[in-house]
């Protein structure tokens, strides 16, 4: 199993979530999360008074998926969370030990 | 240092204090009253004697009382939210709260001493008397030296709002520091040494400064030039708010501060058209100049930070308005529409510029009073010097454009005596103040924000 954490333009979740869904993922944790890389923030002035804002807001993915999946997930994120421009995101991928359902207290895959 | 009790102690005997004057109050109101229980069975004599006397136009009447309600929106809302949107979240309401207060605490010393001391009968040419204390023969008929076909109550009460307002934009200069124990005892002692003072010298019969032959249609020296300069000496005697110049102090609410600034263009017109104290021509024109003085300032200061920093930015619109709003105070009653789309058009660049100046000066004018009502009254007032006309209206002068260059000279003398008493008298205040009860909140308090450590509240929950 692996857990999936995508991060991406905010008004690019519905596009993901579609996708995944269509793929035919289960479920995922979304949340609303702050941060920079290559892109470096943007810059905002009151009165001459200049502030780097270099937290932009975006927003994470996270979904955890059988190893079978990885590949199709990663795919199908990529293309919808696309846009070619500098801040488009990261997705990053890594091993997941256990999983429980805790309604049945299934493990394993089968908890996915 | 005085203790948290004594304060408490200290406001709550001078609370009692003001509830015996009022006690007193309660005669002569009755003694005010009386002449128009008379009118119904008056004596013949009496009735001559009525038609002498000034009478109460209705039309002049209604417009005062309006102004006076409009004034009152300038600083709560308008100001409280002009102001409270350009703080950070943490100090929203700890400064909607200064505005709001300050409209019930100069409400109470207008009506008890400050009207007196501002406009009763002159002493030497510097101060009203005490005769008219707690409105002590300040009726309803009209009084004739200031506003002939209005209640003498209702100029009082339109002059009230002036006074409730000036200290009122003071609160931009500290804004997200100062402890509010000590602000209320600086706005009281401000309010009766420094305002009533020079609101006497200005309007009064037989100020100094009126006399003087300076024009000052509704209070660019004694409300905005007193107030910028006044925020100088507090932005130089009090500390920068920590981590001024480092940390992220963006306004939390532009919308509330353009909200704010659009109540204080619409108060304004009771402001300036209500100085003429009475409903007509010379109104008019004061409303005509004061809106196209303030439209063509906030063009001026988008379009000038446009091209200078590459971006209209909203609060600079915002900001350039309120400009024009203070630069066409003064002049409101003595120029014409064309002249006041140039008084604008300076209020809107000058004030850019001065707004600009302060980051590289390095004092911290929280929200830019200096900046703005200082800088922008004093344009005005030499504005005023320069375009007044006599065409506009007879009872003012001529300016530099009308052959009158001299009007210059005596608009810059009572602007540098304005600076020099507000500046002077306000430093005094502030280091008494600092070394009685203190001036700012502690490192810890403020870092918590003023909601929380002064009013145990918050803004938004």
């Amino acid at each position: 199993m692996k857990m999936i954490e995508a991060i991406v333009k905010p008004f690019k979740l519905d596009e993901v979530k579609d996708a995944l869904l269509e793929m035919g993922v289960q479920g995922m944790t979304v949340s609303e999360v702050k941060g920079f890389g290559r892109q470096k923030g943007h810059k905002e002035t009151y009165r001459g008074q200049e502030y780097t804002i270099e937290f932009v807001p975006k927003v994470k993915i996270e979904v955890a998926v059988n190893d079978g999946q990885v590949q199709r997930v990663l795919e199908a994120i990529t293309r919808a969370a696309k846009t070619g421009s500098i801040g488009d995101g990261k997705i990053f991928v890594r091993e997941l030990s256990s999983a429980v359902r805790i309604r049945t207290g299934e493990t394993g895959e089968s908890a996915l | 240092m005085f203790t948290r009790m004594g304060v408490m102690h200290g406001i709550l005997s001078a609370f009692t204090c003001l509830m015996f004057l009022a006690g007193g109050a309660r005669v002569w109101a009755e003694e005010a009253a009386a002449p128009i229980a008379v009118t119904a069975e008056a004596v013949p004599q009496a009735a001559a004697a009525a038609a002498s006397a000034p009478k109460i136009d209705s039309g002049d009447t209604t417009w005062v009382l309006v102004s006076t309600a409009m004034v009152l929106a300038m600083t709560a809302p308008g100001l409280a939210l002009f102001y409270g949107g350009m703080v950070r979240s943490k100090n929203a309401l700890g400064t909607i709260m200064q505005s709001f207060i300050l409209l019930c605490l100069i409400s109470v010393q207008w009506v008890l001493w400050g009207y007196s001391l501002a406009f009763g009968p002159d002493k030497g040419h510097i101060i009203g008397g005490l005769e008219w204390l707690g409105l002590n023969g300040v009726g309803l008929d009209p009084n004739a030296d200031y506003a002939a076909t209005i209640p003498h109550q209702a100029f009082m009460a339109f002059q009230m709002m002036f006074a409730v307002i000036t200290p009122a934009l003071i609160t931009g200069a500290f804004a997200e520091r100062m402890r509010f124990s000590t602000f209320l005892v600086f706005s009281l002692l401000w309010a009766t040494v420094i305002y009533d003072p020079l609101a006497h010298w200005v309007w009064a019969v037989g100020g100094w400064l009126r006399n003087f032959g300076a024009l000052d249609f509704a209070g660019g020296t004694v409300v905005h030039i007193s107030s910028g300069a006044s925020a100088l000496a507090c932005a130089l005697v009090m500390r920068t708010r920590l981590g001024y110049g480092k940390e992220h102090m963006a306004p939390h609410n532009l919308p509330m501060t353009v909200l704010g600034a659009a109540l204080l263009w619409f108060g304004w017109f009771g402001f300036n058209a209500g100085s003429a104290v009475a409903s007509g021509a010379l109104a008019t024109s004061a409303f005509v100049v004061t809106n196209t003085a303030t439209a063509a300032a906030g063009l001026a200061w988008m379009f000038g930070e446009w091209v200078h920093r590459g971006k209209p930015t909203v609060l600079g619109a915002a900001s350039g308005a309120v400009a024009g709003l203070v630069a066409i105070t003064p002049a409101s009653g003595f120029v014409g529409p064309m002249a006041s789309i140039l008084i604008g058009v300076g209020a809107g660049l000058l004030c850019y510029m001065a707004v600009m100046l302060k980051a590289k000066l390095g004092y911290d004018d929280s929200l830019d009073v200096v900046g703005i009502h200082g800088v922008g009254g004093t344009w005005g007032a030499l504005a005023t010097g320069i375009f007044a006309s006599k065409a506009v209206n007879a009872a003012g002068a001529d300016g530099l454009l009308y052959g009158n260059p001299g009007q210059v000279l005596i608009q810059a003398g009572a602007v540098l005596v304005s600076v020099g008493f507000a500046f002077v008298g306000t430093f005094i205040i502030l280091k008494i103040l600092d070394k009685t009860m203190g001036l700012c909140v502690s490192e810890g308090e403020e870092r918590m924000g003023l909601d929380l450590s002064q009013h145990e509240e918050r803004a938004y929950s």
